[in-house]
């Protein structure tokens, strides 16, 4: 099997569906010749021709209405917005109009549109280029949110996501783009959208998380073994729609649980899965679901980021207070 | 009515009409010569000399600001290299009261509108400070979404207008940000409320990678003012006494109260996009490179002043001097600021803390404590 970075696992990806589908179209800002900033859609323009993989003007909205229209026309537009934090200019098109496609056409029209784009934090961008605005997507009823941890759910997932009927925003961590390599084969898979991995079995706590937070999390795990605590990590992998069998059978079966997310407490993926759990598993707790998440401030100033985005001490900390509640 | 009425439509000799109208506007020749004697500004030899060494000046901060980026000691840098003459000979036009919004190249224009260049710095390396804009100097920090500054400077200049003041708000984009709502909403806005604004384009003929003629189909930028009926006009922006000229003649306007303008300078970036990883061979050649270099608007002007005798290599290499001494200065001054902490930035983030930033200010305080 071949080993990939996630970005590589990402263009192939790209490829495989490209080949697969003559309906998908990958544009958006220097994606063709330059391969994008992140040399996601490297080599794609050239393989495919400029009908299918192709340079659009400066404007994210642009973007985001393009996606709308060619949708009309029975393509599976695949764009890419070059920075997450870049979103409030494209924020009619996604909540306004990309959510709301087959409902307010009573199904008569619908968005299969795969809006891929990278944020996160730990890489030192300047400001409004990694903040973790998921919420502003999982707050949006219509669209499916997903974001991979490692190359081999890359593919899968965006694969998948690809071949949804409904808009799927996929958000692709900047930190995790090149920091590791995995095993990712080379021939096509998906891995369903809306359902969680268990990258980490145990029996006294469940921690939940997505995105580069699960490898905190895995980290925060051993740790915790050392001390004789045995720990199950859960990568949600889809964070709208939540796989709520798989949260809820952990916590039965762990009967203390808590949620790691990289955005502020109050952009509340996390709170979300907290009511979740206390509405449906409140009788096999034994301590408060907690949260670890970044504080309440905007992304900070690049120099400040490493304090200010949670880390596994923050996990191991907070997850002693779970298990000695 | 009826005697205008076209016998037939020709929407396309309108088109064509309107573009041909757009010529571009230029004062000094490649070889430094005067070739528009009329529009000539007649800068004194003072202020000739003072708009020469800040374009070497920057030509240098641009050079270290890159070394430094390279070095670890800088963080997010956009190089500004060719666009001397756009950047400096328009800020060049203004008055202190004026006020600037800038996109995230044109650090140069704030920096010599009274930003110390210690702040200029730590706004590179990430560092709040460098945002805090010192009372008295009127600009904006460095905008990251692409356009969006042009519908605040329509904001500001309205404001001056009901404050009754004397003075323009200007702003900054690239040939990309053209193609941003922003830009059209900010130009239609400023003309629909005849404020006081000055919108520059500074077409440096790639958005990151993607080359001007992808942007639009329009045949410039500057014709897209007409559609905001808007004056509007199309410079050559490596030739400083045309983009001077022009960024004067718009402040003027804007003064009297005829409303805002749109200048497009057509200039060029030698250096890569940022320096977080862009690579310009990717999709321009060299050749392209040293087509626009023969322009240089530093070669250029050096050409005029040292034949108007009052330029030399003698001169040219104290404005060097100083600039690498100041420079030094200022990121010594950079390196002494006080190291940013996440409790900072809790306590900038309201007047006063609600409950959980009180809590988190309380976490993070332990937590840097360590």
């Amino acid at each position: 099997m071949a080993q990939m970075t996630m970005i590589q696992a990402i263009t192939d990806a790209l490829r495989t569906e490209l080949k697969n589908d003559e309906n998908v179209l990958v544009f958006g800002e220097d994606v063709g010749v330059n391969g994008g900033v992140f040399r996601a859609t490297e080599g794609l323009q050239k393989e495919f021709g400029e009908d299918r993989v192709f340079d659009t003007p400066l404007a994210e909205s642009g973007i985001g209405g393009l996606a709308v229209g060619l949708s009309l026309q029975g393509f599976r537009p695949v764009p890419e917005i070059q920075f997450f934090g870049f979103v409030f200019e494209v924020m009619d098109s996604i909540a306004g109009q990309l959510a709301r496609m087959r409902f307010r056409t009573g199904g008569a029209f619908n968005a299969p549109v795969t809006i891929r784009s990278p944020f996160g934090g730990g890489v030192h961008t300047p400001e409004m280029h990694a903040d973790s605005l998921e919420l502003l997507m999982t707050s949006t009823p219509g669209i499916k949110v997903v974001i991979p941890s490692t190359p081999y759910d890359a593919k899968g997932l965006l694969i998948s996501a690809i071949r949804d009927n409904d808009p799927v925003i996929f958000l692709e961590h900047m930190k995790l783009y090149r920091s590791f390599r995995g095993e990712v084969p080379e021939e096509e898979y998906t891995i369903p959208l809306g359902k969680a991995d268990v990258k980490r079995e145990g029996k006294d706590l469940t921690i939940i998380a997505y995105g580069a937070m699960v490898h905190e999390s895995l980290k925060a795990a051993e740790e915790l073994e050392k001390e004789g605590h045995s720990v199950e990590v859960i990568d949600l992998r889809t964070v709208q729609p939540l796989d709520i069998e798989t949260i809820i059978a952990s916590v039965e079966k762990t009967n203390r649980a808590m949620v790691v997310q990289e955005a502020q407490k109050q952009a509340g993926i996390a709170a979300n899965i907290v009511a979740e759990i206390t509405e449906r598993a409140i009788l096999s707790l034994e301590a408060p679901v907690l949260r670890v998440t970044a504080p309440d401030t905007v992304f900070p100033f690049s120099q400040a980021e490493t304090v200010w985005l949670p880390n596994s001490k923050d996990i191991v900390n907070t997850a002693k207070k779970v298990l000695t509640f | 009515m009826a005697a205008n009425n076209p016998a037939q439509l020709d929407p396309m000799k309108t088109l064509h009409e309107i573009e041909e109208k757009f010529e571009m506007f230029q004062i000094l020749n490649e070889d430094g010569e005067i070739v528009n004697e009329q529009a000539n500004p007649n800068l004194s030899d003072e202020e000739l000399v003072e708009l020469m060494s800040r374009m070497v000046y920057t030509r240098i901060l641009d050079q270290r600001s890159i070394s430094l980026n390279r070095q670890g000691r800088l963080g997010f840098y956009a190089p500004t290299a060719g666009q001397e003459a756009s950047q400096l000979a328009s800020q060049f036009a203004l008055e202190k009261e004026d006020f600037i919004l800038p996109g995230y190249r044109d650090v140069p224009q704030i920096v010599w509108h009274g930003l110390p260049l210690w702040q200029a710095f730590l706004f590179s390396r990430g560092h709040f400070m460098g945002n805090q804009i010192p009372e008295g100097v009127n600009v904006f920090p460095p905008q990251i979404i692409i356009g969006a500054q042009f519908i605040q400077a329509a904001g500001v200049a309205l404001g001056m207008q009901k404050r009754g003041k004397k003075s323009i708000a200007i702003s900054y984009t690239g040939d990309g940000g053209s193609s941003q709502g922003d830009f059209y909403e900010g130009i239609n806005f400023a003309g629909a409320f005849r404020v006081p604004a000055v919108f520059i384009v500074q077409n440096n003929q790639f958005a990151i990678s993607t080359p001007r003629e992808l942007q639009t189909a329009a045949k410039t930028i500057a014709q897209k003012g007409i559609a905001a009926g808007i004056p509007s006009v199309l410079v050559d922006g490596m030739d400083p006494l045309a983009v001077y000229a022009a960024t004067k003649d718009a402040r003027e306007r804007a003064i009297k109260g005829d409303g805002p303008s749109l200048i497009e300078t057509v200039c060029y970036r030698y250096g890569p996009h940022t320096m977080a990883g862009d690579d310009p061979t990717r999709y321009r050649t060299s050749e392209t490179d040293s087509e626009w270099e023969k322009k240089d608007p530093i070669v250029r002007f050096r050409k005029y002043l040292e034949t108007k005798g009052i330029w030399n290599e003698e001169k040219e290499a104290e404005v060097i001097e100083k600039a690498k001494e100041e420079i030094k200065e200022a990121v010594k001054k950079a390196d002494a600021a006080p190291k940013q902490k996440v409790t900072d930035l809790i306590n900038i983030m309201y007047e006063e803390n609600p409950y959980n930033l009180d809590e988190q200010l309380a976490y993070y305080t332990e937590k840097e404590s360590k």
